[in-house]
């Protein structure tokens, strides 16, 4: 067994590590490999992949519509719109 | 809708309408803005300034583009100053450098038991409890420091690309990633603390 796969079967921070990368980015054939043999042994980073990929849902489908300016602060943005306009 | 159009006659012969600004793109800019950056107050001052820079420069929009697509452009950029100058502050502060043992044993890298993810016991078909999740997640995302936030959101909200991250707030590809798994951890941790 190649050293660098020995390393990884135990060791979560680097499996961890490489789940972020798979889903952000790239990982290497080589790093796919290790990731698959870490996962296959280890529930708690399996959660931890499922958790990683819902935060990032979660994160990204809080949509611009959940969000709406309050008529106070429309009202002086308008104002202030309006003021500037009449400066030319 | 007409007859709100009509009243900006200044600017019919500019392409663009900007009384009727506020009425028609203020929420939408502000969910953009929020969004992105989750600070109510930011994004306030952000789609003000936007406005603002969109009046100065009325006399350079040929009609070309939407209004909104243009406006959104005007915010984008602000956005990404923003960005550029809440990493700067907190680029020292940060130590990225500093990967201690949180979460994991020092020698073995192993997850130490009290930092074991744990299942959350969520129905992820239940809007409600997405929303309050959503919420939660919020509160985490605001404890995280500035450049980590700006880094993760920068490459989820916007889908930019990982090298241009890395050029816009002068990182590198390896900081990047400690970045963006340090962030992770710290926000998975949050909810886990915080959820039920």
């Amino acid at each position: 067994m190649t050293s660098a796969l020995k390393n990884i079967i135990y060791n979560c921070r680097q499996a961890t590590f490489l789940i972020e990368k798979r889903i952000a980015g790239k990982i290497t054939a080589a790093e796919t490999l290790q990731l698959h043999v870490h996962l296959a042994g280890c529930s708690v980073c399996k959660i931890y992949q499922q958790q990683s990929i819902l935060i990032n849902k979660v994160f990204v489908g809080f949509g611009n519509a959940d969000f709406k300016l309050d008529e106070a602060f429309k009202k002086t943005l308008t104002e202030k719109i309006e003021k500037e306009i009449n400066k030319n | 809708m007409q007859n709100e159009t009509d009243k900006g006659l200044t600017a019919k012969s500019l392409h663009s309408d900007p009384i009727s600004w506020v009425e028609k793109y203020a929420d939408y800019l502000y969910g953009f803005a929020m969004s992105r950056l989750r600070d109510e107050d930011v994004a306030k001052d952000l789609v003000q300034d936007t406005f603002l820079a969109g009046l100065q420069r009325l006399n350079r929009f040929e009609g070309n583009s939407e209004e909104k697509t243009w406006l959104t452009a005007i915010l984008k950029n602000k956005i990404a100053d923003f960005y550029r100058k809440r990493s700067a502050i907190n680029l020292k502060a940060v130590g990225i450098e500093d990967e201690r043992q949180d979460f994991f044993d020092a020698e073995s890298g192993h997850w130490t038991e009290k930092d074991y993810p744990r299942a959350f016991g969520l129905e992820v078909d239940n809007p409600l409890m997405m929303k309050e999740l959503g919420n939660i997640l919020n509160e985490c995302l605001a404890k995280l420091p500035g450049l980590w936030f700006s880094v993760f959101s920068m490459k989820h909200m916007d889908d930019l690309a990982s090298e241009l991250i890395c050029t816009e707030l002068k990182l590198t590809a390896a900081n990047f990633w400690v970045i963006m798994h340090r962030t992770k951890l710290n926000l998975r941790a949050c909810l886990q603390k915080n959820w039920n």
